[in-house]
């Protein structure tokens, strides 16, 4: 790996993972002294790359990886793409994270990954998996640790940031308009195919959005126990136990789920059957799914909660 | 258990091919009396359909159309286990959707622990008056009953296919568990295995010297439970196929206190295809594959739930084996619509196409 001359392009799929930790990874690979290269934000051609080169009975999300993956793997050295098993002792993530690598392996026979494996409950910690995978390219295990630091410092920063955007959008909510709790994975959120048209036609509808995965992940995950007690997948976790936090503030509770989420088909069932005084609207995305019917159910949600709102004050 | 006391308390579980038979002496522990849920039917399954959510896989659709027939019949203690992908979130959202139905319950959970001293705990918390002496007893007889189970059905699915008199396997396959579940002495159970493996070892059988050999992987629920897959096993004896099915209980049990050992020696297996673990039963699938390709089978039909997240995830490096090798996969995705004349006519095609296969080495020899 000669990179005096060049430097090395990493390239960072942008989906799944990616909507989470952007911040740490693009901040940590520029320290680093790599080029990142980040995909577009998942368009049509980019979907329908996926969803040709996936199993069909895989979900949306991973349709949309893999097209992201496909739009990258000729233009960079290197994709990044760690593999998350479990963040926490006694918690997982989906089963998808943990085969994510060798499902892009046996998809694209010749592509490059920098991988390693974070599994808490085997000890294998963030910091010493990535140092130990970094320390290849780079010999300055000063400068991985500094970069290391300053990366995750900033991902902090930025997370607190969006904490506080989001308290301050309580303190001064307008008490006639109606406050909704989006409660999907930041993949789906802040996805612009799948997503974000959601959202946007949301706030054009006069409702106030609040964000599940904008919230203190400890405080959340002890809040999420009053829900579930038995939930063990890390980002569901944290998805319930912003419904315990935001309930005092929120009129309304909007799903949104990917076809066909495996953990989310539960989850999301579990929350229709226990939350009962809050109106909530289950939304199942695809790749199919027609912009005109959506529309029409979430402009009759929104009106509901107008309804309610004028009744009860 | 308090308001439970009181009364009689009527534990049920549900279905799983023949496995009811083994788990009924632990269950009996824990409460009065054993209700067996009533077969597995099409109105089991459309109970579960109708109250689970729609895209949950489809054991959970039959477990609990199993429980809400349990607990019609009676049952007042429900015990669900789990663990490894979503099974082990089963037992929650059934605890809910049921007692939203209006149901009173006791329900028990064993999550992701199968370690033997922990279930004893746990049934003495339940029941003090046992003794340690009674449960681990109980534990090991229902462990050999579930060897027993395996070995004789093993040995029924490689040979169902060849039997001279048709239906003597099966009918002497029933003797065998209902003397089965009248077993309780743990030296008797391994004399009646061993009359019933002699049994069957002398039923007349017509087998060709290198007969067809089909495997069949995949997620353990619809593997085990033949109403789920249609009885795939059976279909494919009837036309003469030597199934393998690798995936039983006790080899569940055996994977669950080895859990390193077995997951290298599957990855050995699966390489180059894996390079890690890809959640519950999926890594299994790619390595039994691999490795049963190497060893000369004919062809090996994976069968999943609709939706199964591990099974879907080794999906892909099954399509690479097959696309790299020209080995014959056939996949099957059962939800509770799909259609059972549709899996058959998949099953004569592939059948066909091994035939012909088959016919084509020989005649390069």
């Amino acid at each position: 790996m000669s990179e005096d001359n060049k430097k090395i392009r990493i390239g960072l799929p942008r989906a799944l993972h990616f909507h989470k930790y952007h911040t740490f990874w693009e901040d940590f690979f520029k320290q680093m002294g790599f080029e990142v290269v980040v995909s577009p934000e998942t368009n049509q051609q980019i979907l329908k790359r996926g969803v040709n080169l996936a199993v069909d009975e895989s979900c949306l999300s991973l349709k949309i990886y893999l097209g992201h993956i496909d739009w990258l793997r000729d233009k960079v050295d290197y994709i990044f793409l760690p593999r998350i098993v479990s963040l926490h002792k006694e918690e997982k993530n989906c089963t998808k994270f943990m085969s994510l690598n060798d499902i892009v392996r046996n998809t694209f026979s010749k592509v490059k990954l920098i991988e390693y494996t974070i599994d808490v409950e085997k000890f294998r910690f963030e910091f010493f998996e990535i140092f130990r995978t970094v320390f290849y390219v780079k010999h300055s295990p000063f400068k991985i640790f500094r970069a290391y630091y300053l990366a995750k410092r900033k991902q902090m920063a930025y997370t607190q940031q969006r904490i506080k955007g989001q308290q301050e959008k309580i303190k001064n909510k307008n008490p006639d308009r109606p406050m909704i709790l989006i409660v999907s994975h930041p993949y789906t959120t802040y996805d612009s195919l799948i997503g974000r048209p959601i959202i946007k036609f949301l706030e054009s509808q006069g409702v106030d959005l609040l964000y599940a995965d904008v919230v203190d992940p400890h405080k959340s995950k002890e809040l999420s126990k009053n829900i579930s007690g038995d939930l063990y997948w890390t980002y569901n976790k944290e998805l319930l136990g912003s419904i315990e936090i935001f309930k005092p503030y929120i009129d309304g509770i909007i799903f949104l789920m990917v076809f066909p989420c495996g953990p989310d088909a539960l989850v999301v069932n579990l929350c229709q059957h226990k939350i009962k005084n809050i109106p909530l609207a289950v939304i199942t995305l695809d790749e199919l799914s027609g912009e005109a019917g959506l529309k029409t159910r979430l402009e009759s949600f929104v009106d509901i909660l107008k309804l309610r709102k004028k009744k009860h004050g | 258990m308090d308001n439970i006391q009181n009364s009689k308390s009527k534990i049920s579980f549900p279905h799983m091919g023949n496995y009811f038979y083994a788990f009924k002496p632990l269950a009996n522990l824990l409460a009065d009396e054993v209700i067996i849920p009533p077969p597995i039917t099409k109105k089991t399954i459309e109970l579960g359909t109708k109250h689970s959510p729609e895209s949950a896989c489809i054991p959970f659709k039959y477990n609990l159309g199993n429980f809400i027939e349990a607990l019609d019949a009676g049952a007042n203690v429900l015990v669900q286990s789990g663990g490894g992908c979503r099974f082990g979130y089963y037992g929650e959202v059934q605890e809910v959707i049921l007692k939203n139905l209006g149901y009173k319950f006791e329900f028990l959970k064993f999550v992701n622990d199968f370690s033997i001293p922990k279930i004893a705990k746990y049934i003495r918390k339940n029941n003090p008056k046992l003794s340690r002496f009674t449960i681990y007893k109980t534990i090991l007889l229902v462990y050999l009953r579930i060897r027993a189970i395996d070995e004789v059905e093993s040995y029924l699915r490689k040979n169902i296919g060849f039997e001279k008199n048709p239906g003597e396997f099966e009918r002497n396959l029933k003797i065998f568990l209902r003397e089965l579940e009248r077993t309780y002495v743990i030296s008797d159970l391994k004399k009646l295995k061993r009359k019933y493996l002699k049994i069957l070892n002398n039923i007349p059988i017509d087998k060709p010297a290198d007969p067809i050999r089909v495997a069949v992987v995949g997620e353990l629920y619809v593997l085990m439970e033949p109403f789920s897959n249609f009885n795939i096993e059976k279909e494919l004896g009837r036309r003469g196929i030597e199934v393998h099915r690798f995936c039983n209980v006790s080899s569940i049990l055996h994977d669950c206190f080895t859990f390193d050992l077995y997951m290298r020696k599957f990855l050995k297996y699966a390489y180059p295809y894996l390079k890690y673990h890809i959640g519950a039963h999926g890594t299994e699938s790619v390595g039994l594959t691999n490795k049963l390709m190497k060893e000369g089978f004919d062809g090996v039909i994976h069968i999943k739930p609709f939706g199964c997240m591990p099974e879907v995830n080794a999906m892909s490096a099954l399509y690479r084996i097959g696309r790299e090798n020209k080995f014959p996969i056939l996949y099957f995705s059962f939800d509770s619509q799909t259609s059972e004349t549709g899996v058959k006519t998949r099953i004569e095609a592939f059948y066909d196409m091994l035939i012909m296969k088959k016919k084509k080495t020989y005649d390069k020899k």
